[in-house]
């Protein structure tokens, strides 16, 4: 450590206290910093949903069990759709590094249409499972099954809000600094749900099927 | 103080408009009849000052909108200390409760109102007194005790602030519209699962909690980005003050634990709401997973709470005892590791849960383990004394009371640990002596020091001495009247949350513990003097030097209070101490070559969201479906409608930053300085 005192060694350039050139924090320097922290708070979420699902998850109650519920062809289908959307984001993405607007806007709305398939095979899902009585009242694995694999449709959900706004915020500022930096935060927001269905896809629906 | 219960809940089927509320939802009780009568008076006594004055044009631009950390911070504050003296209203009603209620006497509260107050007691000291304290505390210091300007994101603080002032509203709400959960300030299934308490407290208890929680978490995010991202020049972070090191420490577990209490809460909602299963006695539920999970938050808080604490007393001590703080690397990593170590120890608090000996042996030995970087930090603090000019002013006062009280509190800790003591003491009032010895003795001991100690920067003038100490010195042997008689209760097995006793022998200790809360009560009064006497001769206190104490971090560098921009130059940083180190070197502040100064813009967009939300709250408590669904898709559409607003910022011009200095140079120069 230090001392509390600096010593300036005799002959040298006494040490400068004050910045007299100011030089400007760019606005928005932190903001993936905080948003990836963001992120890693969300991430806690799906951990303690992933716990409770680990705990409860074979709580059947009487009721069905993974085997007799889940359909992995819909699910493969499911997932294919949500890691497409991850590939068209990086387009997006790639689109935007080249300063190609109508790209990147057009990468987006695909990305769009693949989340928005995702969650209507998701709410297909859903609703099949409650139509035959496998409803989240029924026991606590399917209370386990439904919040986890649910708030992962409500993140999805709220990604694609967040997606039309972004497109419309990008038809009337274009690729200004500000929304570079958004396009760049729902691309982590993105894959980090692409991350947590895989995690969903292996531990809940391939496991479940052992 | 909380609300009788609704009173019957079958009353009436839950209409279409109104969800479960009803008149019958207003209170019977006359206790809660009454206060809610002079509240409401209050409030129009308040409105109508406010109104007379013109002052809503001001608050409104100067305080409810602002983004200025040191603002924000002043306000989580106040609102700290409005809701202890709600907090401790409801302490002083338990303890006269318990000193009625023996011989076969009842008491002056029935058990529906008696649990309720025990619950609000509990999750409004936590979550509304000792958060709001902390957080605010940090709000003001932190930026400026790294050389920076603002936080990192300035509107995410002022927003932040409002969420958590709604959940507080909401919990106050409580009290008179409804009623709270009467549940134990953790709300426990299946006693708060809907078959238990079919009525709306657990529900206000979740929603305040969950509204609060988006505050508190964003705006742990905010304060560790700007400890990362904004230190100034020079700063490395071994260079940070200790202060600053333990706010980064409590803000990582902020962030690391409070998503785990939205999630568990959020579980607890959906059994409620919905009728899943997860912690019901049925259908494969398991309540002990509620209780691991809000553990698994609830220990890493108590670390929250005491960190910045630590902190606190270290530059206190380091301070008035004109030495630089022993041992300042053995200080951040013992802060680190209690940091760590809090997340592996929460099954202490359920040892009796029957986990078995070698689980319990583990979250045993990890608790006890805990007190040797605690033992380090008060080595460290006695070796930073020992030998130092030592000047009893009030915070450092405080910082003595908390180093003896906590001592104690600590060594009842380790005690606790043991699994085969604890499954004697377990939800015993030896328990409850053992908190609030750490709680009182290192928190609000903590933020009392904190408060005498940073006023006079925060305000430009000094606390009053005499009414501080006699505040001091109800407070201090208050508490240990208050509770010393606590501990002797608890090991004779006395159990916590009873409403009536038996055996009169055990009356004269709950009458002594009474004496203490009274003694407690007039610390309290004699610190809201103390403040007002303040702030009634501030021209006489006035501080205008901006380093009353002498101080070592930058904080004290900056004018009394410090301009909206904190600094009109970066400081670069080359020693542990920097303000300190640039007295020692006779650094004169440049007198001119000011520049533009690139602020953040004010917005009222943090007040209406919260705003928003507290309706939203509001009609899920009550089941009042349209407007649940209205005021959420208001809450969406205005945070999309915020983030099509792209000028957020301007410039003070560098004529007023240069009037600014100089009218402080005048003032220093007056000063003598």
């Amino acid at each position: 450590m230090s001392s509390a005192t600096t010593t300036i060694a005799a002959g040298s350039e006494a040490p400068v206290y004050y910045e007299i050139d100011e030089h400007p924090h760019p606005e928005g320097h932190s903001t993936l910093l905080g948003f990836w922290i963001y992120l890693m708070s969300d991430c806690l979420i799906f951990a303690i949903l992933f716990a409770c699902y680990a705990v409860l998850g074979g709580n059947l109650a009487a009721g069905p069990g993974p085997k007799d519920l889940f359909d992995l062809n819909l699910i493969a289908l499911n997932t294919a759709m949500l890691l497409f959307s991850s590939i068209t984001y990086g387009f997006a993405m790639i689109a935007m590094q080249n300063k190609n607007l109508r790209h990147t806007q057009m990468w987006l709305a695909v990305t769009g249409l693949f989340g928005a398939a995702f969650l209507a095979i998701e709410l297909y899902e859903f609703s099949h499972l409650i139509h035959i009585g496998a409803t989240p009242q029924r026991s606590a694995f399917l209370s386990a099954f439904f919040t986890l694999v649910g708030t992962h449709g409500l993140h999805v959900t709220f990604g694609l809000v967040w997606l039309v706004t972004l497109i419309v915020q990008l038809g009337r500022h274009g690729l200004n600094p500000a929304n570079q930096r958004r396009v760049a935060c729902l691309s982590l927001f993105w894959h980090f749900l692409d991350v947590i269905w895989i995690g969903v896809f292996t531990f809940v629906y391939l496991m479940g099927m052992l | 103080m909380t609300a009788n219960a609704v009173v019957s809940t079958s009353a009436a089927e839950p209409s279409l408009l109104l969800g479960k509320l009803s008149w019958n939802s207003l209170p019977h009780d006359p206790i809660v009849l009454s206060t809610m009568v002079v509240v409401i008076i209050g409030g129009i006594g308040l409105f109508a000052l406010v109104t007379r004055y013109k002052l809503w044009g001001y608050l409104w631009k100067e305080w409810f909108t602002t983004v200025d950390h040191k603002k924000i911070g002043i306000m989580y504050m106040i609102l700290g200390l409005v809701m202890f003296l709600r907090g401790f209203a409801d302490a002083i009603m338990m303890r006269l409760q318990q000193v009625m209620a023996f011989g076969g006497s009842e008491g002056y509260l029935n058990s529906h109102h008696y649990d309720q107050i025990f619950t609000a007691h509990g999750v409004i000291m936590i979550f509304f007194v000792a958060m709001p304290f902390i957080t605010g505390l940090m709000n003001y210091v932190v930026p400026l005790q790294i050389g920076a300007r603002d936080v990192s994101f300035p509107f995410l603080n002022n927003f932040s602030f409002w969420m958590t002032t709604s959940g507080a509203v909401l919990t106050m709400a409580s009290l008179f519209v409804g009623e709270f959960a009467a549940t134990g300030w953790l709300a426990y299934p299946p006693l708060s699962g809907i078959s238990y308490s079919p009525s709306v407290g657990v529900d206000y208890y979740i929603w305040a909690l969950q509204i609060a929680g988006v505050g508190t978490t964003l705006s742990g995010i905010n304060l560790i980005v700007t400890i990362l991202k904004m230190r100034a020049p020079g700063m490395g972070l071994m260079k940070m003050p200790i202060f600053t090191w333990t706010s980064l420490c409590a803000n990582i577990l902020i962030v690391a634990s409070f998503p785990v209490l939205t999630a568990v809460l959020a579980l607890l909602t959906l059994d409620r709401y919905v009728g899943t299963n997860f912690f019901t006695n049925d259908f494969g539920g398991s309540s002990m997973m509620y209780v691991n999970l809000i553990w698994i938050w609830g220990h890493p808080e108590v670390y929250i709470l005491i960190l910045p604490l630590f902190g606190v007393f270290s530059e206190v001590t380091s301070t008035f005892s004109g030495k630089k703080l022993f041992g300042y690397t053995s200080m951040v990593y013992a802060t680190v590791v209690i940091t760590i170590l809090s997340y592996v120890v929460w099954l202490h608090h359920f040892f009796t849960m029957g986990s078995g000996a070698s689980v319990n042996s583990f979250f045993g030995i990890t608790t006890m383990v805990i007190s040797i970087p605690t033992g380090a930090k008060l080595f460290n603090w006695l070796f930073t004394m020992y030998r130092g000019r030592i000047r009893y002013e009030l915070p450092m006062m405080w910082t003595v009371a908390f180093m003896l009280t906590f001592t104690i509190g600590g060594m009842t800790g380790v005690l606790l640990a043991v699994p085969p003591a604890d499954f004697v003491l377990h939800n015993s009032l030896f328990l409850i002596a053992h908190f609030h010895n750490v709680i009182i003795g290192g928190v609000l001991f903590g933020i009392f020091a904190a408060i005498n100690y940073w006023w006079p920067k925060a305000f430009g003038f000094k606390l009053n001495q005499f009414w501080g100490k006699v505040s001091f010195w109800c407070w201090v042997p208050g508490f240990w009247v208050a509770f010393a008689p606590l501990y002797v209760l608890g090991l004779m097995g006395v159990t916590r949350r009873m409403r009536v006793f038996d055996d009169p022998s055990l009356q004269i200790w709950f009458a002594i513990a009474a004496v203490g809360a009274f003694m407690i009560a007039a610390g309290i009064a004699a610190m809201l003097i103390q403040f007002a006497v303040s702030i009634w001769k501030r021209e006489e206190l006035a501080e205008t030097t901006g380093d009353p104490w002498n101080g070592r971090t930058l904080e004290w560098a900056t004018s009394s209070p410090p301009a909206d921009y904190n600094f009109a130059f970066t400081p670069r940083i080359h020693a542990l101490d920097a303000w300190y180190d640039m007295k020692a070197a006779g650094v004169e502040h440049p007198a001119d070559g000011y520049k533009d100064i690139h602020m953040p813009s004010n917005t009222g967009a943090g007040i209406i969201l919260a705003g928003i939300s507290t309706v939203c709250g509001f009609a899920l408590v009550w089941h009042i479906w349209w407007l649940a669904g209205a005021s959420f898709a208001t809450l969406i559409a205005t945070a999309i409608i915020h983030t099509f607003n792209y000028k957020r910022d301007f410039h003070i011009p560098a004529a007023e930053v240069a009037a600014t200095e100089a009218k402080r140079a005048r003032l220093l120069a007056s000063a003598g300085a």
